[in-house]
């Protein structure tokens, strides 16, 4: 088994994230995610601390190391200065880096961030891109939102902005010198290849669970990405 | 200890805010929900306050939504970020604002990282030179814009037109006021009044006559959690968080809630219709939701712009009944139209909660 361990110590994320936890419990009583998933940030700490190798491997291929939703108000209470959400961002960096997210239900969600946020940044420079946002996906939207969609470009005119204009502004377009330096940028650090791994580990993936797998965005592995939920997740009800 | 000195805990934590002369960068979530807003803090800063604030338009996300979904690598992001610096140094600026809380937390997080890892900024700068061909100078000073909006909040209410304060019955109104999680959370000296007692929106709101009002979960996160809403069926752990703090405000009656995070008023705004939809439960009064506006949209309302310039109708909770008791001017029937009066129709109504 690699070293993940020592791979985990190598982010800076994992090095100013955790020095000695001394298990108090405060981050578990301050979480969200605590508040809804079966998720305990103490335990995360305690885990990474043992440097026990199997135990690391046995986080980097499990649903727990993606409930934390990383408002990072663990890190404003930690009576030692600890921050459990940055090193659950650099366990959640190493299971990318070496394809282990694929092995979790909620790790295997990542391929639906990259196929959204990821394509709009190399795309529009933007990380939301309103016209990608659709009713279907976003029903919560509620009515005024889907009155602003179907007259955008009248109301953002009442409001002053002209839409896509070239130049500065409110949704302006971002002119593509601009974008072809910021792909360059993913090209020259790695970016760029860390979010082709995401598609390349959830075609194996997707082989493995024999489900269908191509660009489509609702191909039969991203239909099963997007609508599975398995009842492990959430807390039971305490009485 | 005595409630006053509470009050003050906040005054430990003061940081420096750029007076003039600001290089500024967009927020991918504000432009998209509240389009409004971003150009009603330019106009504010620009014509009412007589700042210089330059915007370079090949500015970019700064990939912090792609960074907290863990698609994006730190050293792609600390890039992306650099080349925004290399921008703002070659036009001249030394001050930077940011419209966004996560570009915020994230320049915070970066420029710490660059102070302890000298060697990870060279890095950076060696990335950046490649990609781009371009360098840059760290900023003298980052702000976030609600800092600069504070700052200036005994301008704005000098000149203000309307005041937090119920006209009928010369009360200050009651304000909830909502923190983005990355403003201090993270980096406590890097905002007004620091993570536990942030001072940001409390200024600004006394400032305009309001009164802060205290709940259990003020501090609690609005529930973004980036994946947790962007992938649909996640979307559970955001409405419950949202829940949470509506639950718990509810009974303080607060008249509005005042956010400094891009997210946070959006997330505020649509889950309280979602609630109506679901459970039937409403928050404000009479089956009207809570108000939810940013920082720019109060002060811009207050000195008297018009409600529909600045974008209030894109709220799915109505904003009237906030507006009358303030005793603002506005005109009902212009609420939906679109440039010079044109008639481009009408949202539906929610099924429980009550929309003008």
């Amino acid at each position: 088994m690699p070293d993940y361990y020592q791979m985990l110590k190598e982010d800076v994320r994992f090095e100013e994230g955790i020095t000695a936890c001394v298990n108090c419990g405060t981050c578990t009583a301050i979480c969200p995610a605590a508040e809804f998933y079966n998720y305990d940030p103490r335990l995360i700490a305690e885990t990474v601390q043992t440097g026990d190798n199997q135990k690391i491997y046995e986080l980097l291929i499990s649903d727990t190391i993606w409930y934390c939703g990383e408002c990072m108000s663990c890190k404003t209470r930690c009576p030692r200065d600890n921050t459990p959400g940055l090193v659950i961002m650099a366990l959640r960096h190493l299971a990318m880096k070496t394809g282990l997210f694929t092995a979790s239900e909620k790790g295997r969600q990542q391929l639906v961030i990259k196929r959204s946020i990821g394509e709009w940044i190399l795309k529009y420079g933007y990380c939301v891109y309103r016209e990608e946002l659709t009713m279907d996906d976003h029903p919560e939207q509620g009515p005024t939102w889907e009155w602003q969609n179907n007259h955008l470009t009248d109301l953002l005119q009442r409001l002053g902005i002209e839409y896509k204009a070239n130049g500065p502004g409110v949704l302006r377009k971002i002119p593509e010198e601009a974008l072809e330096e910021v792909r360059s940028i993913f090209r020259e650090t790695g970016g760029m290849e860390f979010l082709e791994n995401i598609e390349k580990c959830s075609a194996k993936k997707a082989k493995e669970m024999g489900l269908e797998f191509n660009e489509r965005l609702n191909c039969e592995y991203m239909h099963d990405v997007y609508q599975t939920n398995g009842s492990h997740h959430t807390k039971k009800k305490q009485i | 200890m005595k409630i006053e000195g509470k009050k003050r805990f906040w005054q430990e934590y003061q940081k420096e805010i750029a007076a003039d002369h600001y290089f500024f960068v967009r927020s991918c979530i504000r432009q998209s929900f509240f389009p409004g807003a971003e150009r009603m803090f330019l106009k504010i800063m620009r014509e009412d306050l007589g700042k210089d604030v330059y915007e370079n338009p090949g500015h970019t996300t700064c990939t912090g939504i792609g960074y907290h979904t863990d698609i994006v690598p730190l050293e792609t992001t600390m890039t992306v970020v650099a080349r925004q610096f290399a921008l703002m140094t070659e036009a001249g600026y030394k001050n930077y604002a940011a419209s966004c809380i996560t570009s915020f937390g994230l320049y915070s997080e970066i420029l710490e990282t660059w102070k302890h890892h000298p060697e990870i900024e060279a890095k950076t700068r060696e990335h950046l030179k490649k990609a781009t061909g371009r360098e840059f100078r760290i900023p003298e000073n980052i702000a976030h814009a609600s800092d600069i909006m504070y700052k200036y909040r005994f301008e704005i209410a000098e000149k203000a037109k309307y005041r937090l304060v119920d006209k009928t019955t010369g009360k200050p109104l009651r304000v909830v006021e909502h923190i983005g999680c990355h403003y201090a959370k993270m980096f406590p000296h890097k905002g007004v009044g620091g993570a536990e007692y942030p001072h940001v929106l409390v200024g600004l709101t006394e400032a305009l006559g309001g009164e802060i009002v205290d709940y259990p979960e003020r501090r609690h996160c609005c529930g973004f959690g980036f994946r947790h809403y962007i992938v649909k069926i996640n979307r559970g752990y955001s409405i419950s968080c949202a829940k949470v703090k509506f639950d718990s405000m509810e009974p303080y009656k607060p008249d509005l809630i005042l956010t400094n995070c891009p997210g946070c008023p959006y997330f505020m705004d649509r889950w309280q219709y979602a609630i109506g939809e679901m459970e039937g439960k409403t928050y404000g009064e009479n089956g009207y939701g809570i108000p939810v506006f940013t920082y720019e949209e109060l002060a811009a309302l207050c000195l008297g712009y018009d409600p529909w310039e600045i974008g209030l109708q894109t709220h799915q909770v109505t904003p009237e009944p906030l507006l009358r008791k303030m005793g603002v001017h506005f005109d009902k029937d212009r609420k939906y139209l679109g440039v010079d009066g044109k008639e481009i129709g009408k949202p539906d109504k929610p099924r429980v909660l009550v929309v003008e």
